[in-house]
């Protein structure tokens, strides 16, 4: 157990580090930052100054080791655009963003559990197509289409819910509709085969020969076991969710982590689109990693691997 | 229920083909220059709404081109950026799984190492950061995704591998004294193909769904191409007056990515190619 923890915390460091050496690379991709950040009215001298003032002159490796080395401690240095430190920004904003994404995958999960077992327990019938169909139709909806259909459903023609900005409750509604769709269709067929695996196991068999009323066997039985793999996959849902948050903070102007990396792409504000970049995927690294080990401790024959 | 799925992938045969269709003969199809502004005739209403005008049948947009038009040609761009994205997209990923497959030990942890990493690389926002950074046009947009979404072909292509390795021909084949390149080119290659097939639906739905969201976001096709996701993102500003305006587009989009999607589930049952999901 504590090798399979040394290897597979080793791994994520590892993984880390490549995208930290990423994340520097991406934003070397324009060629000459100095020119970028200058403009396109900028004289020869201006370049040049700005080239010194954020230390563009230095070479690379050393630019990369010097920023790696402040990053790895938390400090992204200032955002050109914002006139504040990136960390300050990221402090500012996270909490909506984490807020949209615990919403969203509450969301999925009380949608997906409950039509997965529905199914499974219905397998191969009319019911099992039509959930399948709806998790079909989930994978297909273009999310920021969908934002906007319901902004002009529930907003517009309803009136019910704020269509944009970040001040309430209310204002995540709409939000954590449209991201829960991404994990929906995921989660929805996990629960539906791994209950129809436990529901034709030995102890179910034993729990129906004792007598035990059907909806004992599906929620305390079954459902139990079926539930350890889609919690786990819930943990990478979500971290895959947080990055797809730029799409649907854009449309609904929610002020989190993803409007930030949106404004800072567009304002070519490279210090913090890399602190974004290096920031969701080390929520991904994290919550795969939680995940896995979880899943180790619960269940030994996976460590062997 | 047999029924029933033939009927998903007869509904899905026939919108990819229709798209496919559209794509192809666009200027045989299109009935106006769908660059052709006429700010007279803005945003004139679909066939189904009152006050539209027989000769544009899906209405006109914000400047007054011909709505039909413009979705026509959008069917050969996403069908374009689908199909490119992932012949790129599958070159790699193949490349990489059947490699760790096939080798194993220390040159497969390498390759799951590769695939950890792209995996934890946010996918929408360092496609938009790539494509702000070069420029848009449709061929960085079309490269930006290919070199992003191999990693579903990468994984299925190394299971699958390591499944076909240790399979009599194969080892018939070692024993034939054939070279190691004859074996995966020849033994394992296309005994893999089938589920690789079903995860190039997948991620050719994917990629038009990714392409629209970068051209909403306005860091995708660059106007004045009617991408479907640019004449959404367009369409936006009106939506409130007329919603139509992001109707036709959307729904389009839904169901093309529906039809692929239908494709490749029929094409699973029908290949047997369960491990794909």
């Amino acid at each position: 157990m504590l090798l399979f923890l040394f290897r597979r915390t080793a791994l994520a460091v590892l993984v880390a580090l490549t995208v930290l050496t990423f994340a520097f690379v991406l934003t070397r991709l324009a060629g000459d930052l100095a020119i970028v950040i200058a403009g396109p009215e900028a004289r020869a001298e201006d370049v040049e100054a700005i080239r010194r003032a954020y230390g563009l002159d230095r070479p690379v490796v050393i630019q990369f080791f010097d920023w790696a080395w402040r990053a790895a401690t938390g400090d992204f240095g200032e955002s050109f655009f914002f006139r504040e430190r990136v960390s300050t920004l990221i402090r500012q904003r996270l909490p909506v963003t984490l807020t949209l994404g615990v919403v969203g995958i509450g969301i999925a999960l009380v949608v997906a559990i409950p039509l997965g077992i529905l199914a499974a327990l219905h397998e191969n019938t009319w019911i099992d197509r039509a959930v399948g169909l709806v998790a079909m139709v989930g994978q297909a909806l273009p999310s920021f289409w969908l934002a906007l259909l319901l902004m002009l459903f529930f907003g517009l023609q309803l009136g019910w819910l704020p269509i944009s900005g970040t001040g309430s409750w209310e204002h995540y509604v709409m939000p954590g509709i449209v991201l829960s769709f991404s994990a929906i269709p995921a989660l929805m067929r996990l629960t539906r085969a791994g209950m129809i695996d436990a529901m034709s196991s030995d102890y179910i068999r034993t729990a129906r020969a004792k007598g035990l009323s059907r909806s004992s066997i599906v929620l305390k039985h079954a459902l139990r076991n079926a539930a350890m793999p889609v919690v786990s996959i819930s943990a990478v849902q979500l971290g895959f969710m947080l990055g797809g948050s730029i799409v649907i903070e854009t449309v609904f102007a929610l002020h989190g982590i993803g409007f930030l990396a949106w404004e800072s792409i567009s304002k070519n504000d490279f210090p913090t689109v890399q602190a974004v970049v290096l920031l969701f995927a080390v929520i991904y690294i994290v919550l795969t990693l939680i995940a896995d080990v979880a899943n180790a401790v619960l269940d030994p024959r996976l460590r062997a691997s | 229920m047999r029924a029933l799925r033939n009927a998903g992938l007869a509904f899905g045969a026939l919108v990819v083909g229709s798209v496919l269709f559209c794509a192809v003969f666009a200027e045989l199809l299109m009935p106006h220059d769908p660059f052709a502004q006429d700010l007279t005739r803005r945003l004139l209403p679909p066939f189904w709404l009152e006050g539209h005008d027989p000769a544009h049948l899906l209405g006109t947009d914000q400047l007054g081109r011909d709505y039909l038009s413009r979705l026509i040609l959008g069917a050969r761009i996403s069908m374009l950026i689908g199909i490119t994205a992932v012949i790129v997209s599958g070159v790699i990923g193949i490349t990489i799984g059947v490699v760790g497959g096939f080798f194993g030990g220390r040159v497969d942890d390498v390759v799951m190492f590769i695939i950890t990493t792209r995996l934890a690389i946010p996918l929408i926002l360092v496609a938009l950061a790539v494509v702000s950074l070069i420029g848009s046009s449709l061929t960085v947009v079309v490269l930006t995704l290919g070199l992003l979404l191999w990693d579903r072909f990468a994984v299925v292509a190394r299971t699958t591998t390591m499944q076909v390795r240790t399979l009599d021909y194969v080892s018939a084949a070692w024993a034939a004294g054939c070279s190691r390149a004859w074996i995966l080119g020849r033994e394992v290659l296309p005994n893999i193909l089938s589920p690789l097939a079903v995860v190039a639906t997948l991620e050719m739905a994917l990629a038009i769904l990714l392409e629209a969201v970068l051209s909403f976001l306005g860091l995708g096709v660059p106007p004045p191409l009617p991408s479907w996701g640019l004449m959404i993102s367009e369409g936006k500003e009106y939506m409130f007056f007329d919603p139509w305006v992001i109707f036709v587009p959307g729904i389009t989009l839904f169901v093309l990515v529906m039809g692929i999607n239908l494709l490749g589930d029929g094409l699973r049952d029908m290949v047997g190619a369960s491990q794909v999901r």
